[in-house]
C-alpha cells in the first residue's frame, strides 16, 4: 500500500519533467527531419541556435525569478560573460584542440564557469539583504559588463593572451590575432556552434533545473519564495540557498552565452544589454513564473515569431519591444487583479475537474 | 488509537519549571536573563527572566500587546535582543541567526499561520526535515544513491510525524487548501520535524472550537511525552493554559508580573488586576 502510494507520488513528481524532456526531444527530431527535407527557410535555420540559447536563458532565469522569487534584471550580463570568454577560449584553442565539438564543449564550460563567478560576485553581497536590491544590482551589473567589454581589447599571440583597455596598448607579435576589439566586439570568430549542441544544452539545463527543484535544496529554495520567515525558523540558511539558485542560474546563462557567441562571426557587447535581459524576463513572465514548460514554449515562440515571413514583411517587428512592454504590464495588471484572478481560477478548476472526469471515465 | 499517554493533570503538581533564578538547581533547557528589547524609545520587553525545564510545559500569558509574541521573536532571533542573554542548553545564542537557533533546538509556530501554502502538506513537513535528512545539492541534481536513500527516509519520517495528528492521508494536499485547524496542526508537525528540544507554540488553539481545543491539549501533552521535549506556549484559552501548563509566566506591558503554578497564578492579585482591572476602593 505504502509502496504503491510512493510509486504514485514519484510518478506525479517526475511526470512533468519527463513531459518537458519529451517535448524538447520531439521538437528536435521533427526539426531534424524537416532540415533533412530542406523544408525550413534559411532565416529560420539561422535562428535555431539562438532559439536554443534563449530557451536556456529563460529556463535558467525562471530558476531565479519564478522559483526563488527574486527579480533579476541582468541575466544578459551573465550571457555576455559566457559569450566573450567562450569566444576567447575557442579562438585561443583553435590550434590545440582541432575537433570543433570538443572545442565548443570547452568554450561552453569556461563560459559556464565565468557566468558562475559573476553570479557569486553579484549574489554574495546582495542576496544577504532583504528587498529588491537584487533587481537594482543585477541591472547595474549587466550595464557594467557591457561597458567593460566595450573598452576591452584582447588578443593572442605566441606569448599567450594579451589584454588592454586601449587599442594602442594591445601590442601583439607578428602571428598575433586580436579577438576582442573594444566597441567593435569580437570579430573573425569561427562559427562552431551547432543546433545539436544547443539541443544538448537545453536537455542539460532541464536536467539540472528540474532535478534541483525536486530535491532537498529545491524545497529549501521554494520555501524561501513562499515564506522566508517560516523557512528561516525551519533552520534553512537563507543566503546559501538564494545564492545556490542564483549561481546555478548564472552558470547556465554563461553556457548559453558561449553557445550564442560562437554562432556568429562577430559579436558586440551591446547585444547583451538591458533590452535582452528584459526580453528573457518577458519569456519567463509570459510562460508563467515557475513553469519550466512555459518558459521553453514562450522563448521558442517569441524568438521565432519576428522571423516568420508574415511578421518580417509587416512593420510589427519594429514595435516588438514596445509590444512586449505592453504585454508585460497587462500580465502584471491581470495577475494582480482579484476579480480576473478568480475568473481564471474558476476556469482552471473547471478545466481540471472535467479532465479528472474524463480520466475517471477512461478508467 | 485510544490515549496511551496520561491525561493532562487538571490539578497541577508543584512547578519545577518556571523557577525564580535563585532556585535553578537542575540545568534548564532554556534560560533567559534580564532579556529586553527596545523599539525606538519604547521598551517592548524588559527584564524578562525565566527558565524552562527539559520536559516542561510552560505557559506565557498576558493581555493583548503585553509582548508575548515579542518574547518568542527574541528567543528565535527574529529580533535581536537589546539587553540580556538567552541560554539554550547552557549555550549563549547571542551570535546565532534564526536558522542557527532552530538548528540548536528551538522550533516555533506562528500566531498568523505561516505555512508554505503553495506546496503540499508532505513537502511542508519535508522542509521541516531539512536538517534531519541531509544530502548535498549535487546528489540531488545527479540523483546519486544518497538522494534516493535520504528522500525515502524523509518521506517515511514525514508520514510518521503527520500521523501524530492523523494527517497522513492529507500528505498530497496543498497546504493552503487545508481547513484552519489542520493548518495549525501542520505548523506544529513542521516545527516538530526540525527535531527541537524546545517547541514554542504561538496561540495553538486560536480559532479552534472547544472539542478541537480539548484534542489539542491531549496532543500537546502527548508530544511532550513521546518526544521528551520542553514546550512553551502562548495562549488566551485559559482552560488550555490552566489545564496543561505546569508553570505559567504572566506578562503585562513587557514585564513579568507573576510566575508560578496555575493555582498560584489564579490567586495572584497582580494577575487579576492586569486582566480585570483594579478593584475600586470603596
Amino acid at each position: 500500500m505504502t509502496a504503491m502510494k510512493q510509486a504514485r507520488r514519484l510518478r506525479k513528481a517526475t511526470v512533468n519533467s519527463f513531459i518537458n524532456y519529451a517535448i524538447v526531444i520531439a521538437a528536435f527530431i521533427i526539426l531534424q527531419i524537416l532540415l533533412g527535407q530542406d523544408m525550413i527557410s534559411n532565416s529560420i535555420q539561422s535562428m535555431l541556435v539562438p532559439v536554443c540559447c534563449y530557451i536556456v536563458m529563460a529556463v535558467s532565469l525562471n530558476l531565479t525569478v519564478g522559483i526563488l522569487g527574486e527579480l533579476s534584471l541582468g541575466h544578459a550580463g551573465f550571457m555576455s560573460l559566457g559569450a566573450f570568454s567562450g569566444i576567447i577560449v575557442s579562438t585561443a584553442l583553435k590550434d590545440v584542440v582541432a575537433a570543433e565539438p570538443l572545442r565548443l564543449l570547452i568554450a561552453m564550460l569556461v563560459g559556464a564557469v565565468m557566468g558562475g563567478i559573476g553570479g557569486v560576485i553579484v549574489g554574495l553581497p546582495v542576496l544577504r539583504l532583504r528587498g529588491d536590491y537584487l533587481a537594482i544590482v543585477t541591472l547595474a551589473f549587466g550595464e557594467i559588463i557591457k561597458n567593460v567589454i566595450m573598452v576591452l581589447y584582447v588578443g593572442i599571440d605566441s606569448d599567450g593572451l594579451h589584454m588592454a583597455t586601449k587599442e594602442a596598448n594591445l601590442v601583439l607579435a607578428e602571428d598575433g590575432v586580436a579577438i576582442i576589439k573594444g566597441p567593435m566586439g569580437a570579430v573573425g570568430v569561427t562559427k562552431i556552434a551547432s543546433f545539436t549542441a544547443g539541443f544538448i544544452l537545453i536537455l542539460v539545463t532541464l536536467f539540472v533545473v528540474q532535478n534541483l527543484v525536486d530535491s532537498r535544496a529545491g524545497r529549501a529554495i521554494l520555501s524561501l519564495r513562499d515564506n522566508r520567515i517560516a523557512a528561516e525558523s525551519c533552520g534553512i540558511n537563507v543566503t546559501k540557498y538564494k545564492l545556490m539558485a542564483f549561481v546555478v542560474s548564472a552558470v547556465l546563462a554563461g553556457a548559453a552565452g558561449a553557445l550564442y557567441g560562437l554562432n556568429y562571426s562577430s559579436t558586440v557587447a551591446s547585444k547583451f544589454d538591458f533590452n535582452t535581459s528584459i526580453l528573457v524576463l518577458v519569456y519567463v513572465v509570459l510562460g508563467g513564473l515557475g513553469s519550466i514548460r512555459g518558459s521553453i514554449i514562450a522563448a521558442a515562440i517569441l524568438t521565432l515569431l519576428p522571423e516568420m515571413s508574415f511578421m518580417r514583411s509587416s512593420s510589427l517587428k519594429d514595435y516588438r519591444m514596445l509590444l512586449y512592454a505592453v504585454i508585460l504590464i497587462l500580465v502584471m495588471l491581470a495577475s494582480n487583479n482579484p476579480t480576473l484572478r478568480r475568473a481564471f481560477g474558476a476556469v482552471g478548476k473547471k478545466f481540471k475537474s472535467s479532465k479528472k472526469q474524463e480520466g475517471g471515465a477512461a478508467q | 488509537m485510544s490515549k496511551q499517554y496520561p491525561k493532562p493533570k487538571l490539578v497541577p503538581v508543584p512547578s519545577t519549571n518556571i523557577i525564580p533564578e535563585r532556585d535553578v538547581d537542575k540545568s534548564p533547557i532554556l534560560e533567559c536573563r534580564h532579556l529586553g528589547i527596545d523599539f525606538g524609545g519604547l521598551s517592548a520587553v524588559s527584564d524578562f527572566n525565566m527558565a524552562i525545564g527539559r520536559t516542561e510545559i510552560a505557559g506565557l500569558i498576558g493581555p493583548n500587546g503585553a509582548g508575548k509574541t515579542t518574547v518568542f521573536n527574541l528567543l528565535t532571533k527574529v529580533y535581536q535582543p537589546t539587553r540580556g542573554t538567552i541560554l539554550l542548553d547552557g549555550k549563549d545564542t547571542h551570535s546565532m541567526t534564526t536558522a542557527q537557533v532552530n538548528r540548536a533546538g528551538i522550533a516555533r509556530t506562528f500566531q498568523n499561520i505561516r505555512l508554505f501554502s503553495k506546496l503540499s502538506v508532505e513537502d511542508n513537513v519535508k522542509i521541516g526535515l531539512h536538517n534531519q535528512a541531509t544530502y548535498p545539492m549535487w546528489s540531488g541534481i545527479f540523483r546519486l544513491p544518497s538522494y534516493w536513500h535520504k528522500e525515502k527516509v524523509a518521506h517515511e519520517m514525514a508520514l510518521e510525524l503527520l500521523s501524530i495528528f492523523d494527517m497522513q492521508d492529507l500528505a498530497d494536499h496543498q497546504a493552503g487548501s487545508l481547513p484552519y485547524g489542520a493548518q495549525r496542526r501542520l505548523e506544529i508537525v513542521r516545527a516538530l520535524a526540525t527535531g527541537p528540544s524546545l517547541l514554542l507554540l504561538d496561540e495553538p488553539a486560536a480559532g479552534m472550537n472547544p472539542s478541537e481545543t480539548a484534542e489539542l491539549m491531549d496532543n500537546i501533552v502527548k508530544i511532550r511525552d513521546t518526544f521528551q521535549i520542553a514546550i512553551m506556549l502562548i495562549e488566551h484559552d485559559m482552560n488550555l493554559v490552566m489545564g496543561i501548563c505546569e508553570g505559567i509566566c504572566v506578562l503585562n506591558f513587557g514585564k513579568i508580573i507573576a510566575k508560578g503554578t496555575p493555582a498560584e497564578i489564579q490567586a495572584n492579585p497582580a494577575v487579576i488586576e492586569a486582566y480585570l482591572g483594579k478593584k475600586k476602593e470603596a
